[in-house]
């Protein structure tokens, strides 16, 4: 069944490659999403408890930990598909044939990322995901987003070749024991205190920086501002929700292997190191940053680092850092659409020419404001309460360093990132910003108010059935096997 | 182990120093291809006993590191209707020297290795670390986008040549979706150069300096 997961978007692109027309065919996005959705949802529901609905010999199976990931990756899907189509409608001049088809394969790839327990066949599909992305990227065909397509294409491919060679040393580390080294995931784990120890290290290593590269820590983030910054507000959300949540997975995968070897307290201690160094490079980096998007990517960066930040810590923070994961992309869909319509409505994304937002765009204008405080971590919103976990988790477990640096880099941020978006929203439009025919729409602005009004609940209320996937996926990763 | 591993070992290393010495693109390409071909045979080797599967992933690799993605790369160049220079940052006795080093460096690292029993004192490890130093020396001294892919293409030969140590283990599926997800990389990065020459008259990375900070 998990296996039609993967088929139902594959053949939505296909669908969607072939029809004809370039009006009529964004429609059939919000279609497909909705018909993934109902799918994940279906198959997740049906399951019995405890049954790991596994496929294809164990290649393929829906733990806890994939669960969440798979219905969070869905859920954005959706949303994000309601904003194509206006979106779509507004670029007709250009053909969107290739860019609606390749949504649907990141997404089907994305899915199999999830869904892999073979950390060979994961490595297949996170690698198609980069891809499959780059057309997305691309999008605008102007020499802009070709810089940054081919950055994030090379970045990528050679940052994926290093996981690639660390699948193999992992592999090895098995090989070298005198164990079956098949890379399947469920064996690793229980084999992980046979493994060879030094293998396992390397391997480790290879694995988080290849990831790394692909979820954007520091230092491998470089690809990041160009790509987000030259990306539609759509792949935006897509790369900085999805794709990266996607290959922070992957590397849990291989945490995952290193705490059933005992040998978690090294690859925590590089989690944490790396975590704090991501969000300081982005906050430096989002210290004047006059590009609203390139501001958005630091952000991401910045998000990245607190995810492994979490799981470096442990315990509470590491239930704290997967609520993150789904608070995170659900915001960056906020910010990434809003700062789009912006975009489109000034024709720029510097903050010397776009002034006063909240005039010209009201609920853009408003909607990029509440979303720059949310993913700040201001309360009422959903990335507080998680943010206010991996806190309480740091502080609780005697971490007192960790804890004070994450607080005090979080602070910096927030002032960083607040100048240049009050710059944004505040202030009266240049007559060049009023030029423009673009208006808010319901189009174009229903789906972030969605994105939004899901970030307000989540502040508020975790409903019982996340609750129940969080805390099962949070006692899976931390479990001792 | 076969008598014939070691010495096709050395000749995929010389081709390392072959790709960062020549001066001609196409003549990198033609390295490149060259080590893509030795790297199916040299499966044939490593394995004493080798079933339909291996004959498979041989056929394939040589087919596609030998010949499908090289073709491909010498139409992209005759597309691109650019000069056949490589345009190194790094002169080419340098680079060749830095290739040597680093090479030195992976024989004498490759013995401080815990490797098996059986695979002490077999030069594949060593080879496949100086390939994949050689592919990043060349991802970052080199100009033009094609040759940062032929960069990328060393990169994933030295990767395979590790994973001929593992060739029983890994199932065919997965070195089938590699072999894939490097044709489709390539491809995709062939297209990209094919705009960036149409875009800048040009296929340098200089030119793609707009976006900073």
């Amino acid at each position: 069944m998990s296996l039609m997961l993967i088929i139902f978007p594959v053949v939505m692109a296909a669908v969607t490659f072939s029809v004809p027309s370039n009006r009529w065919r964004p429609w059939l996005l919000p279609l497909g999403a909705m018909g993934h959705l109902v799918l994940v949802l279906w198959v997740i529901l049906r399951a019995a408890p405890g049954d790991p609905g596994t496929a294809l010999g164990g290649w393929l199976a829906l733990d806890a930990l994939g669960k969440l990931v798979t219905v969070f990756l869905s859920v954005l899907f959706f949303l994000c598909s309601l904003y194509a189509p206006g979106y779509l409608a507004l670029r007709s001049d250009r053909p969107n044939r290739v860019f609606c088809a390749n949504i649907f394969i990141v997404q089907a790839m994305m899915t199999l990322v999830t869904l892999s327990h073979h950390l060979g066949l994961m490595w297949v599909a996170m690698e198609a995901t980069t891809l499959a992305s780059a057309p997305l990227l691309y999008f605008n065909h102007n020499s802009r987003s070709l810089e940054a397509t081919w950055k994030y294409l090379l970045i990528g491919s050679v940052g994926i070749a290093l996981a690639l060679f660390g699948s193999f040393f992992l592999a090895y580390a098995s090989l070298k024991a005198g164990l079956q080294s098949e890379l399947l995931f469920d064996q690793l784990v229980k084999d992980a205190p046979r493994l060879s120890t030094p293998w396992l290290h390397a391997a480790f290593v290879l694995l988080f920086v290849g990831y790394g590269t692909k979820m954007g820590l520091a230092p491998m983030h470089t690809w990041k501002p160009d790509a987000y910054g030259e990306a539609p507000g759509i792949v935006g959300t897509l790369l900085a929700g999805g794709v990266t949540s996607c290959a922070f997975l992957a590397i849990l995968r291989i945490y995952q292997i290193c705490r059933a070897g005992a040998d978690a307290e090294f690859a925590r201690e590089i989690m944490i190191f790396m975590g704090l160094l991501s969000m300081a490079v982005a906050a430096v980096f989002m210290v004047r940053q006059r590009d609203i998007k390139r501001m958005l990517a630091y952000s991401s960066v910045e998000h990245m680092g607190i995810l492994v930040l979490g799981i470096g810590v442990g315990g509470v923070a590491a239930y704290g850092a997967l609520l993150h994961l789904i608070n995170n992309g659900l915001t960056k869909g906020v910010l990434f659409l809003s700062a789009g319509n912006i975009h489109r409505a000034y024709g720029s994304k510097i903050t010397d020419d776009v002034q006063g937002a909240i005039q010209r765009v009201p609920l853009s204008g408003s909607l990029f404001l509440a979303g720059f405080l949310a993913i700040t971590g201001s309360p009422p919103f959903g990335p507080f309460v998680s943010e206010f976990t991996i806190l309480n988790g740091a502080i609780g477990s005697g971490q007192y360093l960790a804890g004070g640096v994450f607080l005090l880099l979080l602070g910096i941020v927030f002032i960083g990132m607040g100048a240049t978006v009050l710059a944004v929203v505040q202030g009266t439009p240049s007559d060049q910003g009023k030029a423009n025919s673009f208006r808010d729409s319901v189009a174009t602005g229903l789906p972030i108010l969605l994105f939004m009004a899901i970030v307000l609940l989540l502040g508020l209320y975790i409903p019982p059935p996340l609750e129940s996937l969080l805390r099962d996926a949070a006692a899976f990763l931390e479990v001792k096997r | 182990m076969a008598p014939f591993l070691d010495p096709l070992l050395i000749v995929a290393l010389a081709l390392n120093f072959v790709a960062l010495g020549v001066s001609r693109i196409r003549g990198v390409i033609n390295a490149v291809a060259l080590q893509g071909i030795l790297l199916g045979i040299l499966a044939l080797f490593v394995h004493s006993e080798i079933g339909i599967r291996g004959i498979l992933l041989v056929g394939g690799t040589i087919c596609l590191k030998g010949f499908v993605i090289p073709r491909f790369l010498v139409h992209a160049l005759r597309e691109a209707n650019i000069q056949h220079e490589v345009t190194p940052v790094v002169n080419y006795m340098n680079s060749i020297l830095l290739g040597a080093v680093g090479t030195g460096l992976a024989m004498v690292f490759s013995s401080t290795l815990p490797l098996a029993d059986t695979h002490k004192g077999l030069l594949l490890v060593p080879a496949s670390l100086a390939t994949v130093w050689t592919g990043f020396l060349m991802l970052t001294t080199r100009k033009k986008a094609i040759m940062q892919v032929l960069g990328y293409l060393l990169l994933e030969n030295g990767i395979f040549l590790f994973g001929l140590l593992l060739l029983e283990a890994m199932p065919l599926l997965v070195e089938v979706g590699v072999l894939l997800d490097l044709f489709t990389g390539v491809f995709v990065m062939g297209i990209i150069i094919h705009h960036i020459s149409r875009e800048f008259a040009s296929i340098s990375t200089e030119h793609l300096t707009e976006l900073k900070e």
